[in-house]
C-alpha cells in the first residue's frame, strides 16, 4: 500500500484530483443529466420519466430544427475559417518579424480585447455596424455610399463579424506557438536545396503550423456553435443559431426534455463534422502521398 | 586542378563588427577543404557567405568562375549540411533526402531510385519509410549528408557537422566523411574548431583568426611549419622558448636559446617571411632519458614538475634550468617503461631539426 501511495503515478493522480473531481462534477454530471433529460417528455408542469424517443423523433423531423442546426454549423464553419485565415498572419508576423525582446509585448497587446467584457464588445460591434453607426455614416460622409448599408447588422453577416473578432485571440496564440516551436535552420535548409520562400512556405512552414492551425480551428469551431448571445444581440431572425431554441425551449417554453435533446444533437453535429474533416485530412494526405506528389 | 571557388577579398560587416577582413583563398576542384579556427573567427560566417546565406560587404565569391553576388542560395551549385542537420520533422527518411529533387522533373519511380542510392552511400540501407524523430544523433547526420548529396551539389558545405556527436561516433564518421568524399569526388568545405578533425580529414587546411586566414596548408606543414605562435598554439602543442636567430653560413641559421644553448638551424626550419623572435619544439619531439640512455642528438637537464596521464601516453611538465615556462614533453606509455615520479631528475633528449622559428 505504501508503494503504491508512493509511486510516481499516484503522486499525479493526487495532483490532477481536485481539477478532475472539479471536471467530473461539473462536466460529467451535466452531460448525464442533460442525455437524461433527452428521454423524458416534459407534462405541463412535472415530467414523464418513462423512457421515450419521441424528443428525437420531434427534433429531427421538425424543419425549423434543422434549419437552425445546419445554420449554427454554416455559421461556425464560416467563422472558424474567417478566423483561422485573419489570425495567421498576425501570428506569423509576430513569430517571424516582431524582435525576440518585443514578441512579449506584441502578445500582450493581443489580450487587449478581454480588457472589456464580451457583452460590451458585442454592443459595440452594433454601434459599429448599425443602420447608422459608424461604419455606416462613416462612408456617408466619405461620399462612398448613399443609402446605409443593412446587410451588416441582424443577419448571419453580423454574427460572423462579431464572432471572429471576439475569437481572433484564441486562434492567433496557438499558431503562435508552433510557428515558434519551427526551427528556423529547416527554412534555411530549404532555400539550400533549392526552394523558393513561398514554397518553403508551402513546404514547411504550413506543414509545421498545422498542428496549430488544427487546434486554432477546434478551439473557435466548438464554442461557436453553442453561442448563443451574439446572435439574439446582433442576428436578428435570419441569424439565430441553435442555442437560441435551446435557451427558448429549456427558459420560454419550458420543455427541458426537448431542450436537451437538441444540445445533444449539437454535439453530436461538431463531433461528426470534426471527425469527417480529419478523416478528409488523412484521406488527402494519403493520396497525395502515393499518387499526387504536389510538392514533393 | 583547377579552383572550383575563389574568394577574392572578401569582407562582411554586421553593423560595427568586422566578422571576416580581406579573405582571400582558392579552393580548388575534388579537395577536402578545412576552415579551422575559434569560435568567433569568422569561419561560419565565410561558410555562409559561400553558401549565399549571408550578403558580401566587400569582395568577390566565385564558383566556378562566376560571381555568385545577387545569386540566391537556392541557385547556387552548393548545398549545406548544418550543424543541426536540419531534418524536416513533417517528413520521414525518404522524403527527407527526395526534398531537393522536387524542381528535377522526375518520375515518382525515378526519385525513389535516386533515394535508394543516396542512402546507400551513406550506409542507410532500407531507412526510407523511417520517421525523422526516430533516428539517432548519427542517423540525422546521414541523412543530412544524403539529403545533400542527393543533388550532385560542385560544393559541399559542412558546417560542424559532427560536433554534435559523442567522440567514438565522431571518430567514425571522419573516416566515412573523408571517403565518401573521396567516392563522390565532390570538393567538400568543413567548418570546425577541432585541430584533430581538420588534420586527420583535410587536404588543406585555412586557419582563421580573427576575421582573417593566418595560415592555409596542408595538415603537415600546418603542424610541422606554424608560421606564428597562434597558429602553432592551436594545431597541437608547442612549446615556445625565447630566441634570437642569425645567418650562419648559407642555407643555415644559428639560434641562441636561453638554456638550451647555441643550436644552428636549416633554413627550411624557419617559414617564410618569419624573423625569428620565438623557437618553437612540439612535446613529442622531446624525449625523456632514464637512466643510461643515451642519444645521439643533444640533452638537458631536468626536473619533473607535473604528470599527467592520458593511457597510452603521458604529459610531463619538466623544469629546465634556464628556460622560464616548464617544458611539456609527451611520451608513450610502451612496455617496460619505467614510471616516473614527481620531483624526479631526469634527462630530456631532442634534436636541433625538430626546432622550428616563430614570430
Amino acid at each position: 500500500m505504501k508503494k503504491i501511495m508512493n509511486s510516481e503515478g499516484a503522486n499525479g493522480l493526487l495532483l490532477v484530483s481536485p481539477t478532475l473531481l472539479y471536471a467530473f462534477l461539473l462536466l460529467a454530471v451535466p452531460i448525464a443529466a442533460v442525455v437524461t433529460f433527452s428521454f423524458w417528455t416534459q407534462n405541463y408542469l412535472d415530467l414523464d420519466t418513462t423512457f421515450t424517443l419521441d424528443n428525437y423523433r420531434a427534433a429531427t423531423e421538425e424543419p425549423i430544427y434543422r434549419i437552425l442546426l445546419f445554420r449554427s454549423l454554416n455559421i461556425s464553419a464560416i467563422v472558424t475559417f474567417v478566423t483561422v485565415i485573419l489570425a495567421f498572419p498576425i501570428a506569423y508576423y509576430i513569430s517571424f518579424f516582431v524582435p525576440q525582446n518585443k514578441k512579449a509585448r506584441w502578445i500582450f497587446l493581443i489580450t487587449v480585447p478581454f480588457w472589456t467584457s464580451y457583452l460590451l464588445r458585442i454592443f459595440l460591434w452594433k454601434v459599429i455596424l448599425g443602420y447608422n453607426g459608424v461604419l455606416n455614416s462613416g462612408l456617408k460622409g466619405l461620399g462612398l455610399i448613399e443609402q446605409p448599408l443593412t446587410f451588416i447588422l441582424y443577419n448571419m453577416n453580423a454574427v460572423v463579424i462579431t464572432l471572429a473578432h471576439a475569437w481572433a485571440p484564441f486562434a492567433i496564440l496557438p499558431i503562435y506557438v508552433v510557428l515558434e516551436k519551427i526551427d528556423r535552420s529547416l527554412l534555411v535548409a530549404s532555400y539550400d536545396l533549392g526552394e523558393s520562400r513561398i514554397i518553403t512556405f508551402l513546404r514547411v512552414t504550413l506543414p509545421l503550423a498545422f498542428p496549430g492551425i488544427v487546434a486554432a480551428a477546434v478551439i473557435v469551431f466548438i464554442p461557436t456553435i453553442g453561442d448563443y448571445v451574439t446572435p439574439k444581440l446582433v442576428g436578428g431572425p435570419s441569424g439565430l443559431m441553435i442555442s437560441n431554441m435551446i435557451q427558448l425551449q429549456f427558459l420560454k417554453a419550458n420543455n427541458a426534455p426537448l431542450g436537451a435533446t437538441l444540445a445533444i444533437l449539437a454535439m453530436i453535429s461538431v463531433v461528426l463534422t470534426l471527425a469527417i474533416l480529419w478523416l478528409f485530412g488523412k484521406f488527402f494526405g494519403w493520396i497525395n502521398r502515393n499518387y499526387l506528389g504536389i510538392l514533393r | 586542378m583547377k579552383p572550383i571557388i575563389d574568394l577574392i577579398n572578401v569582407d562582411k560587416s554586421f553593423g560595427d563588427v568586422k566578422a571576416l577582413k580581406g579573405v582571400s583563398a582558392q579552393i580548388m576542384e575534388g579537395e577536402f577543404f578545412s576552415l579551422l579556427g575559434p569560435s568567433g573567427c569568422g569561419k561560419t560566417t565565410l561558410l555562409r557567405t559561400i553558401a549565399g546565406f549571408e550578403d558580401l560587404t566587400g569582395g568577390v565569391v566565385l564558383i566556378d568562375g562566376k560571381d555568385m553576388e545577387g545569386v540566391l542560395p537556392n541557385n547556387r551549385p552548393a548545398n549545406m549540411v548544418f550543424q543541426s542537420y536540419a531534418i524536416f520533422p513533417h517528413l520521414n527518411v525518404g522524403e527527407n533526402v527526395a526534398f531537393g529533387l522536387r524542381r528535377k522533373q522526375l518520375s515518382l519511380s525515378e526519385k525513389s531510385e535516386k533515394v535508394k542510392e543516396a542512402l546507400d552511400m551513406v550506409g542507410l540501407e532500407g531507412y526510407e519509410n523511417r520517421a525523422a524523430h526516430t533516428l539517432s544523433g548519427g542517423q540525422r547526420q546521414r541523412v543530412a549528408l544524403a539529403r545533400a548529396l542527393i543533388l550532385r551539389p560542385r560544393v559541399l558545405l559542412l558546417d560542424e557537422p559532427l560536433s554534435a556527436l559523442d567522440k567514438k561516433l565522431r571518430e567514425q564518421m571522419q573516416t566515412e566523411l573523408r571517403r565518401l568524399q573521396r567516392q563522390v569526388g565532390i570538393t567538400f568545405i568543413l567548418v570546425t574548431h577541432d585541430q584533430e578533425e581538420a588534420l586527420i580529414m583535410s587536404d588543406r587546411i585555412a586557419v582563421m583568426f580573427d576575421g582573417q586566414i593566418a595560415q592555409l596548408d596542408s595538415p603537415f606543414d600546418l603542424y610541422t611549419r606554424p608560421k606564428n605562435r597562434e597558429v602553432a598554439n592551436f594545431i597541437g602543442i608547442m612549446n615556445f622558448l625565447p630566441g634570437s636567430a642569425s645567418q650562419a653560413k648559407k642555407g643555415f641559421l644559428d639560434v641562441t636559446v636561453p638554456g638550451l644553448g647555441e643550436i644552428t638551424i636549416s633554413e627550411d626550419q624557419a617559414p617564410a617571411g618569419v624573423n625569428g623572435t620565438q623557437v618553437g619544439i612540439r612535446p613529442e619531439m622531446l624525449t625523456i632519458l632514464l637512466d643510461a640512455e643515451q642519444t645521439s642528438d643533444r640533452e638537458t637537464p631536468g626536473k619533473v614538475l607535473e604528470i599527467d596521464y592520458y593511457g597510452d601516453m603521458s604529459y610531463y611538465s619538466v623544469a629546465v634550468e634556464g628556460v622560464t615556462d616548464p617544458l611539456s614533453v609527451s611520451m608513450r606509455n610502451t612496455a617496460g617503461r619505467k614510471a616516473l615520479n614527481k620531483d624526479d631528475k631526469i634527462r630530456i633528449g631532442w634534436s636541433s631539426e625538430s626546432l622550428i622559428l616563430l614570430d
